[in-house]
């Protein structure tokens, strides 16, 4: 017996990343802009979608991917809204990760899509470190969760380039201080956009629209661009 | 609990590396996580104990090398140790964009027993 040490020097999450990259390449290749969309149970993930499909219904193709730990209850909202959606039970899985969107891939017809929203698993912590292939990470935080969420889910507030604040119906009627959150998203992650809204009144829904909206027609071009 | 999800990774690379290098049974396994990386080293050595069982590397030794989270100014170019999580430069105030250190996640280094004798033949000791 020889006792030896071997440098390895490799990424633990390498096959992930290799998945992702893979994703995302397709997605390039269709020109469809994908968000890879996060948060805690109960913030208002299944709400943003329906209220989002409802407004851009007829201005572009949209499809759905959902993670839940259990039941279609989720992709079963979202189709009633008329769109694809297909749904990926983690059976306790706390995150999705790259190979399942492969496989979810294979359930959808990309041909008229122009924008993907995965819905995560709720949590706030494991989502953080898988890569999909998506454009963008966003995350809503509900103001019931309070405004200390920032503080203790800083990798998740960090890797967002939206942080929806939902709920603002609720403001009144609970202690968040919505200057808080700005201030300590801020420190965070100074490139985040923060956008306040209410799936419930709808009210601030028209910032939100235009992101995704601008998105959209980047990735179009860039569709457009390769098949001159 | 994605400690488990990246337990099993681990455990795929080390298992593929052990075949590599001819080792048959691994004692210890180096690793280096950031502190801004969402995993919590007691869930992984746990995680770890649970999948590795009847393999290669079960009763592996996990050692972790931690590293500091690490920002670099855009407006005075200037690196700076992020604390209390606050991307902020020390210098001039400005917030951070980059994030050069704090999200590692990898393997550095396996120690192990090859199932040779021990001949004198160094080639496969890298230390």
């Amino acid at each position: 017996m020889t006792e030896i040490q071997v440098p390895v020097v490799r990424n633990i999450l390498q096959a992930n990343e290799r998945l992702a990259a893979e994703n995302r390449r397709r997605f390039d290749e269709a020109g469809i802009f994908v968000v890879n969309l996060m948060s805690s149970p109960g913030a208002g993930k299944t709400s943003l979608l329906e209220k989002t499909i409802e407004a851009l219904t007829g201005r572009m193709g949209i499809a759905v991917i959902e993670g839940d730990l259990q039941s279609s209850y989720d992709a079963e909202r979202i189709r009633k809204k008329g769109v694809q959606a297909v749904q990926i039970n983690t059976d306790g899985g706390c995150h999705l990760d790259g190979n399942m969107i492969q496989i979810a891939l294979e359930s959808l017809d990309l041909s008229k899509v122009d924008l993907l929203i995965i819905e995560n698993v709720g949590n706030l912590v494991c989502p953080a470190e898988f890569n999909l292939g998506e454009h963008e990470k966003i995350m809503i935080l509900s103001i019931a969760e309070g405004d200390d969420k920032p503080i203790k889910y800083p990798l998740m507030f960090q890797i967002c380039s939206v942080v929806l604040v939902n709920k603002i119906d609720l403001l009144p009627y609970t202690d968040c201080d919505l200057g808080k959150i700005r201030e300590r998203v801020r420190q965070l992650n100074a490139r985040g956009k923060i956008m306040e809204i209410s799936c419930r009144t709808g009210e601030g829904f028209a910032p939100w629209l235009s992101w995704v909206e601008e998105k959209v027609g980047e990735h179009r071009k860039l569709r457009a661009g390769k098949h001159q | 609990m994605h400690e488990l999800s990246i337990a099993e990774s681990l455990l795929r690379i080390i298992v593929d590396e052990s075949k590599k290098h001819g080792l048959e049974r691994i004692s210890k396994i180096k690793l280096q996580i950031g502190k801004f990386t969402a995993v919590i080293p007691d869930s992984l050595n746990f995680c770890f104990e649970m999948v590795s069982e009847g393999t290669v590397a079960a009763g592996a030794r996990i050692e972790i090398e931690t590293v500091g989270v690490t920002a670099k100014c855009d407006k005075c170019d200037s690196s700076f140790e992020v604390e209390d999580r606050v991307f902020l430069c020390p210098r001039c105030g400005e917030p951070a964009l980059e994030l050069l250190s704090g999200r590692e996640l990898s393997i550095l280094s396996i120690e192990g027993e090859t199932g040779e004798e021990d001949d004198g033949n160094s080639s496969s000791c890298c230390s």
